[in-house]
């Protein structure tokens, strides 16, 4: 067998995400490849042949992959695929919009955020936002997956794998990429941070947030929000934990002022430790908390800050 | 120009799923079923640029059992000028629903197919994508704007760490997300009107399509409980806890 990772890279970065997808191929059994599209790559290929289990990285350096369009991308993966028996991406925006497509154009079937491997053809998923986790096998000749990172423990960087270049005759009539609009960000990568501390609808609004930043500075925490939160508009989308949004792991989880729907468990429930501040007793989120406080967030938050 | 949007029945998003003793899948009987959510902001946005005078004709359609026809009448109900139901009582998962809807893509000729980017029963994420490959398609997934430009239409994704913006070029297939647009309710004539609008049922035999999948389901469990946690008292209590207790602070 053999497998084939897309690696995940931003501003010439090689993501984390890649180190788990890594960790999921290597559950698999086979030899590994990662596949690194862009533009300006060399960074990005040099840490991923640090990965450990990786045999071989595959470099595409073209313009037409620059932005990661799924059209291209999956043509180049089609054109790829032949020589693996699976093809895995963490399922991330990039991995969830381009690895349908190449499984429609490889007429295979394609299993969505794996959270588990049985072996190589059978994968444990969610679904029903959490609520059930499927054992679904794949009769299919080609495997094409999408790993949720966060239940996969990262690789360590001690390997050596060698970097070659991939020859990609790939253009791109289809689409365009017109300009992106990114949210800028000091602290840890959200589905990637040790602890998160989130707000919900009861933070009151989007000033209100500003009272997280110290807390979450001496956690050295990423901060998140419900998606409540965000569809009142007092925080960007991208800081969105659940279903719809992210999906996080963290050794601490700090629910403040959210209640605790079915859509924002989906996305935190596999947390270490869970800890809820919240004024209203009965709120849902109590139930999965392993430390619950029954408190007004305004207070309580301030008197955090000031006892770390 | 024309407008297909696909919508599919599942359960509604409030109701908390039970896993049959059998393991076999999760039991629906006698639960509340609904439009998936994403699906109702596409038929919304569908709707929305025919106000605009952007689009001529909304087709609905679905794929799945006789039941799912509730579904389409209600985006008739909310706008949709006809549907087309793709009768199927197997489990189709979503690369045979999207090989089902690349025939009505065939038939239809639209210029813009809109889907929710995923159901949130099977969380796959996945049928949009696959269309647009199948009709050899652009893709716009994830879409919190959309702005149809003569021959190009534009999409503002939501990817992870912000937005962007991309170019594509008609036909197209786009998804919605949550903010695209919030979508209406269905108002009680509107709902009798559309009972009038023409529905036509067709089969995965006669469009010439085989919905099997090649994936097996072997198993539905319920997922780890998490432990009854503990209500402190105090935030010195939590601190203690977290530091002494959970040690996840130092």
């Amino acid at each position: 067998m053999s497998i084939l990772v897309l690696a995940e890279h931003h501003d010439g970065q090689l993501a984390d995400a890649t180190a788990h997808v890594v960790a999921a191929a290597q559950a698999i059994g086979g030899d590994i490849d990662v596949l690194v599209a862009g533009r300006d790559l060399g960074s990005i290929a040099e840490a991923a042949a640090k990965l450990d289990g990786v045999a071989r990285v595959r470099v595409a350096d073209s313009e037409v992959f620059a932005h990661q369009l799924a059209e291209p991308l999956a043509d180049l993966l089609v054109s790829l695929a032949d020589d693996y028996s699976h093809v895995l991406a963490a399922a991330s925006t990039t991995g969830k919009n381009v690895l349908p497509r190449l499984a429609a154009l490889k007429d295979v079937a394609q299993i969505s955020e794996i959270i588990a491997v049985e072996s190589a053809d059978t994968f444990k998923r969610p679904i029903y936002a959490g609520n059930a986790i499927a054992t679904v096998q794949s009769g299919d000749a080609l495997k094409v997956i999408t790993v949720r990172s966060t239940a996969f423990d990262a690789v360590a960087q001690e390997g050596s794998a060698s970097v070659e270049a991939v020859d990609a005759a790939v253009d791109n009539a289809l689409s365009s990429f017109v300009g992106e609009e990114l949210a800028k960000s000091d602290r840890p990568e959200l589905g990637a941070a040790r602890v998160v501390v989130s707000g919900g609808r009861g933070m009151g609004s989007g000033e209100n947030f500003k009272i997280l930043d110290s807390v979450a500075d001496k956690l050295g925490a990423a901060i998140g929000a419900s998606r409540a939160a965000v569809d009142a508009g007092f925080v960007p989308n991208d800081m969105q934990v659940g279903q719809t949004g992210k999906i996080v792991a963290p050794d601490l989880y700090i629910a403040v002022g959210i209640s605790g729907a079915i859509q924002h468990l989906a996305g935190m429930k596999d947390s270490k430790v869970i800890v809820a501040i919240n004024k209203d007793e009965e709120a849902p989120i109590f139930q999965v908390a392993d430390y619950g406080l029954v408190a007004d967030l305004f207070e309580a938050i301030p008197e955090l800050d000031s006892k770390l | 120009m024309k407008v297909l949007v696909a919508v599919k029945r599942v359960i509604d998003y409030n109701v908390k799923i039970r896993v049959k003793p059998d393991g076999s899948d999760v039991d629906l009987t006698n639960v509340k079923m609904a439009m998936n959510p994403f699906c109702e902001i596409a038929v919304e946005e569908a709707v929305r640029l025919k106000e605009q005078g952007v689009a001529t004709e909304v087709v609905a359609v679905t794929v799945g059992p006789k039941a799912a026809q509730e579904q389409l009448r209600t985006a008739l109900a909310l706008g949709a000028d006809r549907a087309i139901h793709v009768e199927s009582d197997e489990r189709v998962e979503s690369l045979g629903a999207a090989k089902a809807l690349a025939k009505v893509v065939e038939k239809e000729a639209p210029q813009l197919v809109i889907l929710g980017k995923q159901a949130i029963d099977s969380d796959n994420n996945q049928t949009g994508q696959m269309l647009a490959a199948l009709t050899g398609m652009p893709q716009g997934t994830f879409a919190s704007a959309v702005e149809v430009d003569g021959e190009t239409l534009k999409v503002v994704r939501e990817i992870d760490g912000g937005l962007q913006t991309v170019a594509l070029k008609l036909p197209a297939v786009m998804t919605t997300d949550l903010r695209l647009n919030e979508p209406r309710y269905a108002k009680l004539p509107d709902i009798m009107k559309a009972k009038k609008k023409p529905l036509d049922v067709l089969t995965p035999a006669e469009l010439g399509v085989e919905v099997a999948s090649g994936l097996t389901l072997l198993k539905v469990e319920p997922p780890a409980e998490r432990q009854g946690g503990v209500k402190v008292g105090s935030v010195d209590e939590l601190v203690d806890k977290l530091k002494n207790e959970a040690k996840v602070i130092a």
